[in-house]
């Protein structure tokens, strides 16, 4: 999923100045056919499939996000904390976003793969190298979790 | 994507928290799928709708460029809640904020094409 992204940099024209860019993003048309499956999946599924969209997660998690002054646990399918329309436009919000895609952008295709490329896909494959991937994901997200989200949040 | 709840910020927490067996659940039992589907399509040479033999590459070994990756990855994966996959499920069930994250992920690969001969593979 994450070749995507590397190839909507493409058809914006990073290709002209990036060796990395330079290829002929029609070959990744089947690709970006999933990725505008995967939208109106979302949007079938959320429309028309689903009546509460409330995500029930454990009890303790709530609590800790009840903490973190995430009220919206439990509630939501997103935090409206960080992705309501009143809230996103927020300086601190908006900049937090921002990062987290930031990082998923520069990390994933530095790593070759995301989730789907090798968590699934890469060790699906019994590929070693995904496994390293997979390990680095899950280093990074609970930092992310325990020891910098209480700061950023 | 968006009815397994990977898409949703809530799960991504719960998971890094080791609170429910939930997305361990979805990750698990596609890797169960994925492993023997694809032994399957190995041993019988399996071919595709189109007739094509199906061919999956091994990915290129080396150590730094997955690891480190992989980390930046997580990080931003912990923040925002999001891969790219659900990113484009959360923009189709409407989310429009989303578009934040998916805009900068796009920046992200970019900045990341322009730097890669410096980093270390």
């Amino acid at each position: 999923m994450s070749s995507n992204l590397r190839t909507l940099c493409t058809i914006c024209g990073a290709g002209k100045n990036t060796d990395f860019f330079k290829f002929d993003w029609k070959t990744q048309q089947w690709n970006l056919l999933v990725a505008g499956g995967a939208i109106i999946g979302g949007w079938i599924a959320s429309n028309y499939l689903t009546i509460d969209p409330s995500v029930l997660i454990h009890e303790d998690t709530i609590a800790k996000l009840n903490q973190l002054n995430i009220k919206s646990a439990g509630t939501a399918y997103l935090p409206e904390e960080l992705f309501g329309m009143d809230h996103f436009l927020e300086p601190k919000i908006f900049a937090s976003l921002a990062l987290g895609g930031l990082l998923v952008g520069f990390g994933a295709r530095y790593a070759g793969g995301c989730t789907s490329g090798h968590a699934i896909s890469g060790l699906s494959n019994l590929q070693l190298v995904s496994l390293y991937a997979v390990i680095g994901f899950f280093v990074g997200g609970l930092l992310m979790n325990h020891f910098l989200l209480p700061f950023i949040l | 994507m968006f009815k397994s709840e990977a898409a949703s910020w809530f799960r991504i927490y719960e998971m890094f928290q080791f609170k429910s067996f939930h997305m361990y659940g979805i990750i698990g039992s596609a890797l169960a799928i994925g492993v023997v589907m694809i032994q399957l399509i190995k041993r019988y040479q399996l071919k595709s709708a189109y007739g094509e033999p199906i061919v999956i590459p091994d990915k290129a070994k080396s150590f730094y460029r997955y690891s480190i990756g992989g980390t930046i990855f997580g990080l931003g994966w912990g923040l925002s809640g999001a891969c790219p996959g659900p990113i484009f499920t959360l923009l189709g069930a409407g989310f429009l904020p989303i578009m934040v994250v998916l805009v900068f992920a796009v920046a992200g690969t970019w900045v990341y094409g322009l730097l890669m001969d410096k980093l270390p593979h």
